[in-house]
């Protein structure tokens, strides 16, 4: 991977004196990734160019990341761009190899140091999440002119469109300290990709690059945010090597938000944006919690409770004493642990909530006994035709008292003015359902296993349409009353 | 004095428990008698728990471990003995609760030993200071309930009076009545009678039973010339015509030993009548009355003692076999109490009753994991259906269905009609048109319980013996199984992973077919299959006759949507009928291992935001990089082998490049999706696994042959591997083959599944070609610097991965074919997954 930084002032190789690099030679340096080469292609009175070339070493970023208990890291991690693509390993050789110039020091041009030089950076290849238009965002409040352009994934397939890449050039009048800190940042909040540097005096780095400049920048919240994540867990590793047996990138996320749009995820929730100023989440665990008090439940199960939407609301209510959230996914219970700050609760608390993996589609004796059960937006996260088996194993064999579902109102769904005609709201949906479809499948629930419904609707409600959510309510041992 | 040895009978599996005051001698007694971990004492727990065996405070919380203990035995089916004093009738009740909770019989043990004496013995120890207070009044509690240990629950009691009869005391162990597991049968066992005389006989007259009549023509025996006998699982009485007839016959074989029989509530209730007991004469019971009291009084007593001296259960041939007339949970069988007679008898029932005013049964069988095969009646059922490895024989005779036998171990079926419907049901269990029996709503053998798939499994596999998955690679296949998978019904296989051959140390090769060659030669097998591999996807697709069927991926995911699935199942399906596959094999199902193509059917995404991105990222970055360098060495900075190295990258960024578009071209619907079948893994109630790679390949050709468009052979190539010529023919294939971008071979044993030193040999190692592991190694892994390192690669435990993979899809396949329960071949299946995502170099 490759930057050039170029100036024009006068006479031009003072860039050298700035840089603490001699433009009479070729140096390299050895960085923890492979190896940093610093040379200049141009170095006369008008014209000086400085290259930064980072040779990384595929095989031993690996074997360094295997440090970390990496043995089976997924392949992505051999055939990656990392060696192309300027990314975080740019940023750390560029910190490591221009330090003494990114806090501004020079010993032999210390009345340059200060002042704003006509300068030129190239990237051909920068990794940035977000294109060309990102690039714009990060560099033009900074004072920077942008050219950037998106690099196509292979010209033989125009139809695969623009890759992940940007060829970029910035020009302007800075100190050479803020360009070099500027691209120190940039990088790796431009690639916003996995780190594989991330330790815990992260925030301070940030805080030294960004001096003078972040604190003001409009995009201060999203560079933040962006430098400072990426970590992953050992279950997340193990589902990732799931998905690449199958030649999938990643698993479909069932945490992730809804869609705007197929093809991304959106910033926010579709739902929630049309549903202000009552969010529909919480008109929906608002539902959910007044059918289970109306129940008279006290022993409830969240099935399918992720990492935790509707627990901590159970957890408020003293009149739940025993609440077991259960999900399929160890890592939603790992974060669901974590936001209820499960290990802190005071002793009577803790001794009422519990988390469980078990999956949906298979009985499990310890769900036994419940007064009720939730399925809150869980059911239409499975395909059609496993559904029988959710029944059995929730109506059939846990047998709670009070069964609460709530699933996604279909009809309601040309509402959403961002979703286009025939999407699902969730990119994990497998099904939505009707206000009739949704009827027909509790009937005959209910009538198999013996439980009594009644049908709401969630949200504020359409005449047309209906309302946005719609739940039903099983009761167990009871006859359903014929609608007239 | 007697030297006599005093007998002292105990069940081989219960409850012993110890009486005597202290210093009575028990814990010697239980030393001498019993194996050091059978025993438990209370002053070890006093130990365990406060650092002092006689800290009496810390009594409670040491008879909550020995108590905790004990159950953990008894759950194992462990003889237990417990050395305490147990004087107080409340400290016995405790325990006979404890033996009764776990379906065991308690015995007390009396060590009678007189005061004197006991107060010898502590004073004898210095550890011990007890009061002669103390003994005296443990030893006035243990008389006061002398008598009564029966009443308290002791089903066993033996009082050994005074040290003399203590020493002459020998422990002698008898089975328990059902434990007849040395009985090998074989047996033909049959559902419920109740009456239908006529048609037992015809019955036991299809099974082969020769019959004996008495004076009057009556059936008294019934004898299996080739010795094999009958075991009745009860109900042989009421409702029907002739349950006198039934009794005599069956009392009959019982007698002579050709037939076993376990009791049904019918006979339990019987006897009670018969003993004059105020019982309900409903049920058809009155038939059986108003039919004995034609009969003589000697005979009525003979049915009365007959049918009390049932033993609730049998297990037989060793433990594989289990025949109770309600059925029996696993955690039951082989054990004694009330609870487990009242299970065999009744069933379990929920507390609830249904709309006809019968008890709701508990569905035990579909939980049921046991290893033992379960044979019951008690319940009618339309046919008999097997669910999780047990039977419901009871078809309804009676009630004009027919009487069913199951020969066991052949596992065959043999019934014959009702003359005549006898009596009618008070729920209708023959199904009206399309109505489904009334049994257990909704679904019954496909239920699978978190229990048989989360946690540390070890799966029994007949090739590679245990296999133990780890739980937190459990934990991550559930998620994938339960979110993604095709339902488990359909899912009944995952293909393993797959090793490379050994690592070439060729100039320029990390794999070469000379080290698969080697391999092969060195476990014995001279001759093996090289199959050209396709640079798709793994594929596994489960056809139909009639069309359905799935199609899914190496983690069991649907590969295409519903429509698009259903229009290549199609294609499949005809294209098998027109090679005619299903007729030749006799079966109405084929499950195929394949590949398919292209690539970017279902790794498009992958391959455009990772190969075609790093291609990109590459094309874009490296020339930049000569440029810049050029204009240094123009300068005169010595920047030679770094320009040398860039340029060398930029041919080797083109290359991979290459290889990637290869795989990729546009499909519209099944325009230009390929299927590549390889082995026909399984047909309807048969697994190919030891039919040669020749035979299956032919297969190949054929559906290819029948579908050019859809399907494509593989192209193969034998080789000797012991004939230098025939390598070297096969690797110039090879050569061949990669250098225009193939991905490769892989080389089988010929003859398919085979065993060679150490067990199975790996089924097929892969040859991968150079060029294409540039997708795998990175864009420039062939840089010598990279190769020597890359070289270093380990491969023992993907080898050690890819034989348990083997050998848990084989399992799954053969259980398959054998017609187990769901929940055994998802077990394998679900193993296979979990493994998966086991830490290996993915690169492998």
């Amino acid at each position: 991977m490759l930057l050039t930084l170029s100036t024009t002032h006068v006479p031009a190789t003072d860039l050298g004196f700035l840089l603490h690099k001699n433009p009479a030679r070729a140096q390299q340096t050895s960085v923890s990734t492979g190896t940093a080469h610093v040379f200049y292609p141009e170095a006369d009175e008008h014209r000086c160019t400085v290259a930064l070339l980072l040779e990384v070493d595929p095989i031993g970023l690996v074997r360094t990341a295997r440090a970390g208990g990496t043995e089976g890291a997924a392949l992505a991690q051999y055939v990656n761009d990392r060696p192309y693509a300027a990314s975080s390993l740019l940023s750390v050789a560029l910190g490591k190899v221009f330090s003494s110039a990114r806090r501004g020091v020079s010993k032999e041009r210390p009345e340059l140091v200060d002042v704003a030089l006509p300068l030129e950076v190239h990237i051909p290849a920068l990794s940035c999440s977000g294109g060309p238009e990102m690039v714009h965002r990060f560099f033009a409040p900074l004072g920077w002119r942008v050219e950037a352009t998106a690099v196509p994934l292979d010209d033989t397939r125009p139809e695969w469109g623009d890759s992940r890449y940007v060829e970029l050039r910035l020009s302007g009048e800075l100190r050479v300290a803020d360009a070099l800190n500027h691209l120190y940042v940039a990088l790796p909040v431009l690639d916003d990709a996995k780190h594989y540097w991330v330790d815990a005096d992260e925030i301070e780095k940030l805080l030294r690059a960004g001096s003078g400049w972040l604190a003001a920048h409009p995009e201060r919240d999203l560079i933040t945010r962006r430098y400072l994540r990426h970590r992953a867990s050992l279950t997340r590793r193990a589902i990732e090597r799931l998905a690449e047996v199958d030649d999938a990138e990643a698993l479909d996320d069932a945490l992730a938000p809804p869609v705007a749009a197929v093809g991304g995820p959106a910033d926010g929730d579709v739902e929630e944006a049309a549903d202000r100023p009552v969010p529909l989440a919480l008109q929906r665990h608002g539902a959910v919690l007044a059918a289970l008090r109306s129940a008279g439940a006290q022993r409830v199960i969240d099935l399918g409770c992720g990492a935790g939407a509707l627990l901590p609301a159970l957890l408020a209510d003293r009149t739940f004493t025993e609440i077991l959230g259960v999900d399929v996914s160890a890592r939603a219970l790992e974060v669901a642990a974590r936001r209820l700050r499960l290990d802190r609760l005071p002793e009577r608390q803790q001794a009422r909530i519990r988390l469980l993996q078990s999956g949906l589609t298979y009985t499990d004796a310890r769900l036994r006994g419940y007064d009720a059960a939730v399925l809150m937006e869980v059911i239409e996260h499975l395909d059609l035709d496993r559904l029988p088996a959710l029944e059995h194993a929730v109506f059939g064999a846990a047998v709670p008292t009070t069964v609460v579902v709530t699933t996604p109102n279909v009809e309601f769904n040309v509402r959403y003015e961002s979703l286009p005609a025939g999407a699902f709201r969730h990119r994990d949906h497998r099904f939505e359902w009707t206000r009739q479809q949704f009827a027909d499948w509790a009937g005959t629930v209910g009538e198999r296993y013996g439980y009594a419904v009644r049908l709401l609707g969630v949200g504020d409600e359409d005449p047309v349409v209906g309302t946005p959510s719609q739940m039903a309510v099983f009761t167990r041992g009871a006859t359903t009353e014929v609608a007239a | 004095m007697s030297t006599e040895e005093r007998a002292v009978v105990v069940p081989d599996l219960c409850l012993v428990v110890l009486i005597g005051v202290s210093g009575s001698g028990k814990s010697t007694f239980a030393r001498r008698h019993f194996a050091a971990t059978q025993v438990l004492s209370s002053d070890v727990c006093r130990g365990l728990v406060a650092d002092d065996e006689n800290d009496q405070s810390a009594t409670p919380e040491a008879f909550a471990l020995l108590h905790h203990i004990a159950g953990v035995r008894l759950r194992g089916g462990r003889l237990t003995v417990v050395d305490a004093t147990n004087v107080k009738a409340e400290d016995r009740a405790s325990l006979v609760r404890l033996a009764r909770e776990h379906d065991v019989l308690p015995v007390a043990i009396v060590l009678d030993v007189p005061e004197g004496e006991c107060l010898a013995r502590n004073a004898e120890r210095p550890d011990r200071d007890i009061a002669a207070g103390v003994i005296r009044r443990q030893r006035a509690d243990l008389r006061r309930g002398l008598r009564g240990l029966a009443r308290e629950g002791f089903r066993k009691v033996h009082v050994l009076d005074g040290t003399e009869e203590i020493d002459r005391a020998v422990i002698t162990y008898e089975k328990q009545y059902n434990d007849r597991r040395e009985d090998t049968g074989p047996f033909d066992v049959i559902g419920d009678v109740h009456g239908c005389r006529a048609e037992l006989e015809e019955l036991l007259g299809e099974l082969g039973y020769e019959l004996r009549r008495d004076e009057r023509g009556r059936p008294v025996d019934a004898e299996h010339p080739a010795g094999r006998r009958a075991v009745f699982v009860g109900d042989l009485v009421d409702r029907g015509p002739d349950a006198p007839g039934v009794l005599r016959l069956v009392m009959g074989m019982v007698g002579a030993g050709h037939a076993l029989c376990v009791p049904g509530n019918h006979e339990n209730k019987l006897v009670r009548a018969l003993r004059g007991r105020n019982v309900q004469i409903t049920h058809g019971l009155e038939r059986t009355l108003a039919q004995l009291e034609t009969e003589d009084a000697d005979f009525r007593r003979e049915v009365e003692e007959f049918c009390h001296g049932l033993v609730s259960h049998y297990v037989l041939d060793g433990g594989a076999l289990v025949v109770a007339h309600a059925g029996l949970k696993e955690s039951l069988q082989g054990r004694s109490s009330a609870r487990v007679r009242s299970f065999a008898l009744y069933g379990e029932t929920t507390g609830e009753t249904d709309e006809f005013g019968l008890p709701v049964r508990y569905p035990w069988a579909t939980e049921y994991r046991g290893r033992a095969m379960v044979l019951y009646g008690h319940t009618p059922v339309p046919t008999p259906e097997w669910v999780n490895n047990t039977l419901c024989l009871d078809t309804g005779c009676v009630f004009g269905g027919r009487l069913t036998a199951l020969r066991y171990p052949e596992r065959e079926l043999v019934s014959v009609p009702a003359a005549q419907t006898y009596y009618e049901p008070a729920r209708p269990f023959l199904p009206e048109g399309d109505a489904a029996p009334a049994a257990v709503p909704g679904r019954r053998d496909d239920v699978l319980d978190v229990d048989d798939v989360l946690g540390k499994r070890v799966v029994e596999t007949s090739l590679a013996g245990r296999v133990t998955v780890r739980e937190e690679n459990a934990a991550a296949a559930i998620e994938v199984m339960s979110r993604f998978a095709v339902a488990p019904e359909q899912l009944v296989y995952l293909p393993p992973t797959m090793s490379p051959s050994a690592t070439s140390t060729r100039p320029g090769l990390l794999e070469h077919p000379a080290e698969a060659f080697a391999y092969y030669r060195g476990e014995g097998v001279a001759e093996v299959v090289c199959q050209e591999k396709h640079m798709g996807s793994r594929a596994v697709a489960l056809v139909r006759r009639d069309g359905s069927g799935v199609l899914h991926t190496r983690t069991g995911r649907s590969f295409f949507g519903a429509d698009l699935t259903a229009a290549f199942l199609t294609r499949l399906s005809t294209a098998a009928e027109k090679a005619g596959l299903f007729e030749e094999l006799g079966t109405d199902r084929l499950l195929l291992d394949a590949e398919l193509l292209p690539w970017s059917a279902k790794a498009g995404d992958l391959i455009r935001n990772q190969y075609a991105a790093v291609g990109a990222a590459a094309r874009t970055a490296l020339p930049a990089a000569v440029d810049a360098l050029r204009q240094a060495a123009d300068r005169g900075l010595d920047v030679r082998e770094l320009l040398d190295r860039q340029e060398r990258r930029v041919a080797d960024a083109g290359a991979f490049t290459e290889v990637y578009r290869r795989y990729c071209w546009p499909t519209e619907g099944l325009d230009g999706v390929s299927f590549a079948p390889f082995q026909l893994l399984a047909t309807a109630g048969a697994t190919h696994s030891d039919r040669p790679h020749a035979w299956h390949l032919a297969l190949a050709d054929r559906l290819a042959a029948a579908d050019p468009e859809l399907v494509r052979g593989t192209r193969s190539l034998s080789v000797d591997v012991t004939d230098p010529t025939s390598e070297a023919a096969a690797t110039a294939w090879w050569e061949e083959m990669t250098a225009q971008g193939g991905e490769g071979m892989v080389v089988k044993p010929a003859a398919n599944l085979t065993r060679g030193r150490r067990g199975v040999v790996q089924p097929g190692l892969k040859v991968r070609g150079r060029e294409y592991l540039r997708l795998i190694y990175g864009l420039d892994y062939t840089e010598p610097q990279h190769l020597e390192r890359l070289r270093e690669r380990s491969l023992g435990r993907k080898r050690g991965l890819a034989l348990r993979e083997y050998a848990l899809g084989i399992e799954a396949l053969e259980r398959l074919a054998r017609g187990e329960p769901a929940w055994r071949v998802h077990e394998c299946v679900f193993a296979v997954l979990a493994l998966e995502s086991e830490p290996v170099d993915p690169r492998l």
